[in-house]
């Protein structure tokens, strides 16, 4: 109790004042507690750091030094804290770990109110004990999921600061200096620095309108920057971030499935270190994978789910478990995960939409959807007779494959480029398309061109149905196509024509800019459909479905 | 002999005339800009005039008539030529009701009063011969070279009324006249335009690099972005290859997904279109409104193997309601699309809609 009250005491100091000197009350108020036998595990440490960081933030809004020197103070806090407490900390691998954390979290603005964080801190301290380790694997993962597992978190609690993603803040440079260290920081135990992840660089001039985001060239892929052999990275994941950046592996439905695969190998190849809970020990062993994946090509939502899944699997193994049956039971895991959320949801979304599908249709598909595939090779196995119209655009052309896979199987089909859409529709009877992701206002995130079909089929009164599995539903919100979105490599756009490239030199030409959108959002009025496994239901419905699943797991 | 020299002359004109048209056309071959075609029709039914045989005007106009008739169903898209042989048909109407005494306005009224009481002025038949009408004619149509080769210098003339500064403006594919018009706009005000390069010929490619060498910040997207970018865009200004009886557009494809995508934004879509570009065509006309092009632009024969199993359609034009576009630029001024029918009447006579 009278620690509790200090506490409370010190916290309010603390607001009312800056915080230069807060890294040396940090230290006494942690000496404090250690002194009065109450037993602060690392995880309550790096909470109340987090606190007072936030606390700072709310009166210091725009400074960024105060950030940066707050920033360079837990770091020198930690160690000096970390030296005097051998006993609490196994290896100096832990170190990393929790200074990694405070780190991508500094350019949040925090928002909680004083008021709300004593309470937040009694809930708190009394749920430790039971989920310490799930806690952990959740505030351990930055970047995209951030925002994702801090809302899920949320659910029975007053909500927390949601983080925003590195990668929508390219034009922070603090936000860009502070990836750089986190890389520096994400390697495995006993490795010197110069073995660390690298930082891919942006390419080519930026249009202004999205000069928040990163855009990469396909020629230059992360992997040249890796020393040979990279004891850091997993060679599997090495070759799965290679075939992202490169195109190899397209699509969110391949891009999950192939995340998976190389989990499920790096499980395989994995050995607990001595004095290591596997629990705890793979998932910090998962980190930097993923931040080198996500340098490679930016993680979709569906790819984050399925690594969330992931790890709350890892965590969830008792420590008792034995290595050889602990890696059995995660196999097993990711395995029925592919099962389950994509292979058997697949086969009811096609049973659902085959109702759908009538004698003598026409069918507009855009691009290459694997779902959108699949619902139609089921179709025509029951006989239905339909015709399919393939809308394709540049510079991915990506529905060329889809038209292989379509004429292989027998499907008469008809192609068209993007432009020549109002020309096709009034023949079309019904527009099936694929979905990227679903966001939790009911927008449909999806290949760029998806929002322009579904206008001009809105316009033609054609209806418009999305096929969507649930693990691709996210708790993100977004309104336009420019806020989080990717850039694809500028050069694709270039075009030989009559022997004349028009934009060869375009990086000569400084008022001249090259825009390769991958993603557009399509808003809710122009759907009218989306057909999961758990049903049709219509586009405003998926925050519910969202708070189902939560409710389930 | 000087007379069937300059016959001959002349039929060796018109047929090189007519295999340039087959040759041509608008989207796959040699670009030859609408305004260039315009002239030549012109000038080429001016040497008609000066050097065919004919005594009165009905005769000219037959003569015409039968010329152009070749001409248009040699390419039949391009309706310039068609637009240019109209004009010069009401030139000669009116030229003739002046030397006749009467006034164009009388003839051209169609009260109730008229129809009911006048018989022989519509039966006209212009069989008279007056001797300056051939001098007349010919200077008339000076006249209507000289309004054609002002054509884009007039519309340039009304950039900066219609931009202002720090604007986004999205166009699509190549226009001569809108890349005029946002050059002269640029001399004084800064701006941002966005071009939709317009697969698969890509001629936005080509407009960009011009643009951007006239120092204007130009972004290039794929046609696929055009409904992402598009809440940013202030002004949606393009151009088009014939505008409509109804005040609709025959234009590139891909201007009615533009179209649309600006409609759902409410942002004004205008459209830059010289008087020539004028077509009493209707979009009704399903077999002569759209044109295709080689499938092998869209769907190129290295895909051999799926290429005999698959219907591949490369359109070339798109239609575009009335209802869709905000204004009309052109070198008499800016019109509302409902007034675009008016215009038409002046330009034209109701029997020379059929050539």
């Amino acid at each position: 109790m009278l620690l509790q009250q200090q506490r409370k005491r010190s916290r309010i100091v603390k607001m009312a004042d800056s915080g230069v000197t807060d890294g040396n009350e940090k230290k006494g108020d942690i000496e404090r507690a250690k002194n009065e036998g109450k037993e602060l595990t690392k995880e309550e440490k790096q909470r109340l750091r987090k606190e007072k960081k936030q606390q700072k933030k709310s009166k210091e809004k725009k400074d960024d030094k105060a950030i940066q020197e707050s920033g360079k103070e837990t770091k020198g806090d930690s160690s000096a804290v970390s030296a005097p407490q051998p006993s609490t900390q196994s290896t100096a691998q832990k170190v990393p770990a929790p200074v990694s954390v405070p780190a991508p979290e500094a350019p949040t603005p925090a928002e909680k109110p004083p008021k709300s964080k004593a309470e937040l801190k009694a809930e708190r301290r009394a749920r430790q004990e039971a989920e310490r380790a799930s806690k952990q694997s959740k505030k351990g993962d930055p970047g995209p999921q951030g925002a994702v597992s801090k809302s899920k978190a949320a659910t029975n609690e007053l909500q927390p600061v949601k983080r925003l993603p590195e990668h929508i803040q390219v034009d922070n440079p603090d936000v860009l200096k502070k990836l750089a260290k986190k890389l520096e920081r994400q390697q495995t135990p006993g490795q010197n620095s110069a073995k660390k992840i690298p930082l891919r660089l942006d390419y080519g001039y930026k249009v202004s309108l999205f000069s928040h985001l990163h855009q990469y060239s396909r020629k230059a892929p992360l992997t040249q920057q890796l020393s040979i052999p990279s004891t850091v990275i997993h060679p599997a994941i090495v070759r799965l971030g290679l075939q992202y950046s490169q195109g190899i592996v397209a699509g969110s439905n391949a891009r999950s499935i192939a995340l998976l695969h190389a989990f499920k190998q790096v499980i395989r190849d994995y050995t607990t270190p001595p004095n290591e809970e596997l629990s705890r020990d793979l998932v910090n062993r998962l980190k930097p994978y993923i931040s080198f994946l996500n340098q490679c090509r930016p993680l979709s939502a569906s790819m984050g789910n399925a690594i969330k899944y992931v790890k709350k699997e890892i965590s969830n193994i008792p420590s008792q478990c034995k290595e050889e049956e602990a890696k059995r039971k995660l196999l097993f895991c990711i395995e029925w995960y592919i099962k389950e959320k994509i292979i058997l949801a697949a086969k009811a979304i096609a049973e659902s939409s085959i109702e759908k599908i009538s004698d003598g249709d026409v069918i507009l598909i855009y691009g290459c959807s694997s779902l959108v595939n699949h619902i139609l090779c089921e179709a025509l196995e029951k006989n239905r007779k339909f015709r399919v119209i393939v809308v394709d655009s540049r510079p991915r052309l990506e529905g060329r494959e889809a038209l292989r896979r379509l004429v292989q199987r027998g499907i008469s089909c008809t192609y068209v480029l993007i432009s020549a859409v109002s020309y096709i529709l009034p023949e079309v009877s019904k527009v099936f398309l694929g979905a990227h992701a679903l966001l939790a206002n009911g927008y449909v995130m999806s290949r760029v061109g998806t929002s322009q079909i579904a206008l001009v089929a809105k316009a033609f009164n054609v209806p418009v149905l999305v096929c969507c599995e649930t693990y691709k539903f996210c708790e993100r919100v977004q309104t336009d196509s420019f806020v989080s979105n990717e850039l694809d490599d500028p050069d694709d756009l270039i075009v030989t024509r009559n022997g004349q490239t028009h934009l060869e030199h375009w990086q000569q030409e400084p008022p001249l800019g090259l825009l390769n959108l991958v993603y557009d959002v399509t808003p809710p009025d122009f759907v009218d459909l989306v057909i999961t496994e758990l049903g049709m239901i219509p586009c405003t419905s998926v925050p519910v479905v969202l708070r189902v699943k939560n409710v389930d797991q | 002999m000087p007379g069937p020299d300059k016959e001959t002359d002349l039929t060796e004109r018109v047929e090189a005339f007519l295999s340039d048209l087959k040759r041509g056309g608008s989207g796959a071959g040699p670009l030859r800009g609408s305004a260039e075609t315009a002239r030549e029709t012109t000038a080429l039914l001016r040497k008609i005039t000066a050097q065919a045989r004919w005594s009165s005007a009905g005769d000219l106009m037959e003569i015409i008539r039968k010329e152009g008739r070749r001409m248009t169903a040699a390419q039949p898209s391009e309706t310039t030529v068609g637009n240019m042989i109209r004009r010069v048909l009401k030139i000669i109407r009116e030229e003739y009701a002046r030397s006749r005494g009467s006034s164009e306005e009388a003839d051209q009224q169609e009260s109730l009063h008229k129809l009911l009481t006048s018989g022989g002025l519509s039966e006209e038949n212009f069989r008279q011969h007056f001797a300056p009408l051939k001098a007349n004619v010919i200077e008339a149509i000076n006249e209507l070279l000289t309004e054609l080769e002002g054509t884009t210098d007039n519309i340039s003339m009304q950039a900066l009324e219609h931009i202002h500064s720090n604007e986004v403006i999205m166009t699509i594919g190549r226009s001569r006249t809108v890349e005029a018009f946002l050059r002269d706009a640029a001399r004084k005000r800064k701006f941002h335009v966005i071009v939709a390069e317009c697969a698969p010929f890509c001629q936005g490619h080509e407009m960009a690099t011009n643009l951007s060498k006239a120092g204007i910040e130009t972004t290039v997207i794929a046609d696929a972005a055009i409904f992402a970018v598009m809440s940013r865009v202030n002004k949606v200004i393009i151009g088009t290859q014939t505008v409509l009886a109804n005040g609709g557009l025959r234009a590139v494809n891909g201007t009615h997904t533009l179209a649309l995508a600006a409609k759902h934004h409410s942002t004004p879509l205008i459209v830059c279109a010289p008087m020539f570009k004028l077509s009493p065509q209707f979009p009704n006309e399903e077999d002569t409104f759209h044109k295709f092009v080689s499938p092998h632009e869209v769907l190129p024969f290295t895909e051999g193997e799926i290429l005999s199993k698959v219907n591949v359609h490369c359109p070339v034009f798109d239609y575009v309601p009335p209802e869709l576009i905000t204004l009309f630029i052109s070198n008499i001024g800016g019109h509302a699309p409902s007034y675009i029918y008016r215009l038409m009447s002046e330009l034209y006579h109701p029997e020379d809609h059929e050539l």
